[in-house]
């Protein structure tokens, strides 16, 4: 596969929930994932995305930014906000943890984020912003039991 | 996101069709709350097999529902077999407290 690379911006409103994570999935449809690996990396974005607009942006609208490359069979996407930041990002991605029960959030985000992705780096600055970063390994077809 | 919701029994019948995310939970939550509150039926059943994407947004929806209907000694159980939303439903936990069935008459033949 050829190295492509895209840019996505838009405002923290929830309903770029599914845009958002629909453009990622399209994008990644150029290396051919199994319809598994497509909905994987859905659900990662999602998490994302909806941390940056519930958590990073709860004082008020702001911009996400969504990058993606693609280099060999493998695709990386990092998604950015610049809301309010993480003070303690080591007990903010434990699983369970959650700032937010009241809203019937569960603190599955990044475990769901890990889980589905190869791997995840989380960059925050407390009133700066966070980005998430996440690489997923698409396996060639000829490896895949289609 | 299409939701439908049917009374049966002691049962309320919850049918989830489309993407269960954090920008639809809260509609589909305020609806379920309305119809179950409103009613003598103390059991949810929730039917997850029309839902094309679920995020944890849906865990915490499930989890919310699922206390309800221990305040009002009911019983909620889970019908599915989209493998995808299983992973997210069996990593939160949520399946050691709540059964589940993949499909709707197995669930409600159960419940
Ligand atoms: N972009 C962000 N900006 C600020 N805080 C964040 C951001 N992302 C995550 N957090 C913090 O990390 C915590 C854990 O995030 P995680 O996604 O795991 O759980 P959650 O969002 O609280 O619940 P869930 O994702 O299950 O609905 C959040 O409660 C929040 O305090
Ligand atoms: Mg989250």
């Amino acid at each position: 596969m050829e190295n492509n690379h895209m840019k996505l911006e838009f405002l923290s409103k929830s309903n770029n929930e599914s845009f958002s994570r629909v453009v990622v999935a399209a994008f990644a449809s150029q290396l051919d994932p199994t319809l598994e690996e497509l909905s994987d990396i859905k659900t990662a974005v999602s998490e994302a995305v909806t941390n940056a607009i519930i958590h990073g942006y709860e004082y008020g609208e702001g911009v996400i930014v969504i990058e993606s490359t693609i280099s060999g069979n493998t695709i990386e996407i990092t998604v950015s906000d610049s809301g309010k930041g993480i003070d303690n990002l080591e007990e903010a991605m434990e699983p369970f943890f959650t700032s937010k029960p009241n809203l019937e959030r569960s603190g599955m985000g990044f475990t769901v984020m890990e889980t589905f992705m190869d791997s995840l780096v989380v960059e925050s600055l407390d009133g700066k912003g966070t980005m998430v970063k996440m690489t997923k390994h698409i396996k060639n077809i000829s490896d895949k039991e289609r | 996101m299409y939701l439908n919701m049917e009374i049966l029994d002691n049962n309320l019948i919850v049918k989830l069709k489309g993407e269960l995310d954090h920008h639809t939970s809260e509609e589909v939550r305020k609806k379920i709350d309305k119809q179950y509150n409103g009613s003598s039926v103390s059991n949810i059943i929730m039917d997850l097999n029309e839902l094309t994407f679920m995020d944890s947004s849906g865990i915490g929806l499930i989890m919310g529902r699922y206390r309800n209907t221990v305040d009002k000694r009911g019983k909620l159980i889970i019908a599915c077999e989209n493998m995808t939303i299983k992973r997210i439903l069996d990593m939160s936990g949520l399946l050691k407290i709540i059964e589940l069935y993949p499909k709707l008459d197995e669930a409600t033949n159960n419940i």
